[in-house]
């Protein structure tokens, strides 16, 4: 009887040295480790807010029984990063994180995300230059693979604008024309809204314009959110929202969706994946709505900012590193996994061959035969820029600011001196090298 | 007594300690163990060295109070206290008052339907308060709002929106204050009442001069707890912000909190911050108590 409990006590002992073992053998710090192949199947959770997403991983499930990922649904957005820096501090973050463009120099400065360079080399050829850009920030490291872009357009009411006589706006003053025009055709209307809530749609356009919010000059960061490009953006947006041209509620609120769905709302500066939410939120609206280039500020260029956009990126504290990169490497370059990303999806693909697999319209675009042509001449014009690390402070000051400068029909450009000032304060307060 | 006691003491040797021990190991566990944590966070801070990019760019050091006085002497902080001051005097009267007023008036004889009318008023506390701040969002939108059709206030204007988030505090506050009030009276014996009515007194004479000083306590601590709450406010602004541009990221301190921790990834400042408003959390409430206690309990 003692024997006996002594062997089982031993042969405990034993399976937990060994498991140490297996366990140690898949420390990340420890290359030649890193190359041995796992004993079991290796197990990788993933958060992403794309709907469908498990669909797409299971198809990756059934042809690799050795790397399984799962699917944990998020919210997306500004909760998802958050949640996603609070539980790589926490020590156990997923394998796999979807992350939005501007996310990542947060996530880098967390040291939250693994670099991928050595893994990677194969996949840089798929993407252009300007998209390969935002995961290396401008540094020699690869900190995600590109899965998403957004690049802006013009949605407007096809039959409004016959119905009220109104022009596609080619330009931002013929918009602004536009704006007053629709109002004196119907005070019910307006021709669209400046949304305070969505600092995501702002850089867009402020790209667009050509600004340069933060750029790496040697071993120093210099902010410039109230560069003369982006002064001349909130300017512009701030002087319609007073003389009430324009509407100053945000978007993504039951109002919002409401005056999109009842056509008081005629146009929507968004970004490519606007027909879901369209869609969603305006079920009226179905073949009514179409794109166009968004205007520009002089006449017979054509140019465009990102709005979003997403990559799928590895986290520091994954300890499978190795099997997570040939995820998403298979995920966003792989012809099956960006046609399922498209069709499931609904992305955008980031992958220049992903854009070829956009054939049909969306269907709330049936009246649009040539969505997807369109979508890739004025992607082509998309300018983005460099991120900067305090990207969530920047966007909350944003926020704060711009909620105000609407509510007050105050001078836009006001609110953008306090976002550069909050934005320096900060980095100032981490230890930043900052260059005037 | 006191030998009684001892005696039993030392009978019961560790007994009392294994019925304590749950409570204390789950005390230690969620209340001591976060509380001493968010101290020593908040006396640290993180330090960046040149772009913040590369490895081991970022060690976090020790900064003393450094935090404390940046957490007392931002403007924005006592700018929102002074907002949830407006905002918890309205909801403290307003609620307090109303559930003063239904449980005398569910406790009165004459009432009918006085079962149905106390879940009615309770059921509002069952509605958790996103729920009901979401609810109460749509209600108080241009265009989906009924109230609106009929009421020409923007209702989350400026001037409006503190009155529109103790409303969803109001509606959702009531009936619990009410039925603790309640339970109260219930067990004033009734032979009280009858005293009163062969002396000529009036239902609300009764109301006034016998059923209020018996419910003083009660009173008391449901004030309390209100005061709590509302320094601890944060749902309804922070559901509510999405549809306005009147509410702040820092509207009341508690919402100032979860922005520096989550939002700017700041854990450090608001573990100060967070310090700050438990402080002043326990002056008030504890200066309420202090101010209140002759009067409803006898002591001195």
């Amino acid at each position: 009887m003692q024997r006996k409990r002594l062997a089982v006590a031993a042969a405990a002992m034993a399976a937990t040295l060994a498991a140490g073992c297996s366990g140690a053998s898949q420390e990340p710090s420890s290359q030649a480790a890193q190359n041995s192949a796992p004993a079991g199947p290796v197990k990788l959770t993933y958060w992403s807010w794309v709907p469908n997403m498990d669909k797409i991983a299971a198809v990756w499930n059934q042809a690799h029984p050795d790397i399984q990922v799962t699917i944990s649904k998020q919210a997306g957005g500004d909760d998802a990063a958050a949640k996603f820096l609070t539980a790589a501090k926490a020590g156990n973050p997923p394998d796999l994180v979807q992350a939005e463009y501007q996310m990542l120099p947060s996530f880098v400065a967390a040291d939250a995300l693994a670099d991928l360079k050595n893994d990677v080399s194969q996949a840089k050829g798929k993407f252009s230059e300007g998209i390969w850009g935002l995961v290396t920030l401008g540094t020699d490291a690869v900190y995600a693979l590109p899965q998403d872009s957004g690049p802006m357009m013009l949605y407007y009411r096809q039959d409004l604008f016959k119905k009220y006589g109104i022009e596609v706006p080619k330009t931002w003053d013929e918009y602004a024309e536009a704006a007053r025009a629709a109002r004196k055709k119907d005070p019910e209307v307006f021709l669209g809204t400046f949304s305070s809530k969505d600092p995501g749609s702002f850089v867009g356009l402020a790209q667009q314009a050509g600004a340069q919010w933060w750029s790496i000059s040697g071993e120093a960061w210099k902010v410039g959110i109230n560069d003369d490009a982006t002064k001349k953006v909130a300017d512009y947006w701030g002087g319609l929202v007073k003389e009430g041209a324009i509407d100053g509620q945000p978007y993504f609120t039951p109002e919002w969706n409401k005056a999109l769905n009842d056509g008081k709302l005629l146009t929507w500066p968004s970004a490519v994946w606007g027909p879901g939410v369209l869609s969603g939120n305006a079920p009226n609206g179905k073949g009514k709505w179409a794109i166009a280039p968004l205007p520009q500020w002089n006449a017979g260029e054509n140019l465009s900012g990102f709005w979003g956009g997403s990559s799928t990126a590895v986290a520091e504290k994954s300890p499978n590193k190795a099997a997570a990169v040939q995820f998403a490497t298979w995920l966003n370059t792989d012809p099956e996994a960006l046609g399922l990303l498209v069709k499931e999806g609904a992305v955008y693909p980031a992958s220049t061959k992903g854009g070829g697999l956009l054939g049909e319209a969306p269907d709330y675009f049936s009246n649009q035969a040539d969505f997807w042509q369109q979508a890739a001449a004025i992607s082509a014009g998309a300018r983005g820029f460099t991120f900067g690390p305090n990207v969530n402070v920047t966007y909350n000051a944003f926020k704060d600011a711009f909620d105000k400068a609407v509510h007050d029909k105050s001078v836009f450009s006001d609110a953008l001196q306090a976002m550069q000032e909050t934005t320096v304060a900060d980095m100032q307060k981490s230890g930043f090298q900052l260059v005037q | 007594m006191t030998s009684r006691r001892s005696g039993g003491a030392r009978t019961a040797g560790a007994v009392p300690y294994l019925f304590l021990a749950p409570a204390m190991v789950l005390f230690t566990l969620f209340m001591a163990v976060p509380i001493v944590y968010t101290a020593y966070l908040s006396l640290r801070r993180t330090k960046v060295s040149g772009l913040g990019l590369g490895k081991n760019s970022r060690t976090e050091i020790f900064v003393g109070l450094d935090n404390y006085a940046a957490a007392v002497t931002d403007g924005e902080l006592w700018a929102g206290w002074l907002r949830v001051l407006g905002y918890g005097l309205l909801v403290l009267a307003v609620m307090l008052g109303l559930a003063l007023l239904f449980a005398l008036l569910l406790d009165s004889a004459h009432v009918r339907l006085a079962r149905f009318s106390r879940i009615a008023v309770f059921l509002p506390y069952a509605v958790p308060g996103v729920a009901a701040s979401l609810l109460w969002g749509f209600l108080y939108l241009p265009s989906l709002s009924p109230i609106r059709q009929v009421l020409d206030i923007d209702l989350l204007g400026t001037g409006a929106v503190t009155f529109s988030m103790a409303n969803v505090a109001v509606w959702g506050g009531v009936g619990f204050n009410m039925l603790v009030l309640y339970t109260n009276l219930r067990a004033v014996p009734r032979t009280y009442y009858e005293a009163a009515r062969i002396d000529g007194a009036g239902e609300i004479q009764i109301a006034l001069r016998i059923k209020i000083p018996i419910m003083l306590p009660a009173i008391i601590l449901t004030t309390v707890f209100s005061i709590i709450a509302t320094i601890q406010v944060f749902t309804e602004p922070t559901t509510l912000r999405p549809l306005t541009n009147t509410i702040s990221s820092t509207w009341s301190p508690l919402m100032k909190v979860y922005r520096d921790a989550f939002v700017t990834g700041d854990l450090y400042s608001a573990a100060a911050t967070s310090i700050v408003i438990a402080a002043i959390s326990l002056v008030l409430s504890f200066g309420f108590l202090r101010i209140v206690r002759n009067r409803a309990f006898g002591e001195g």
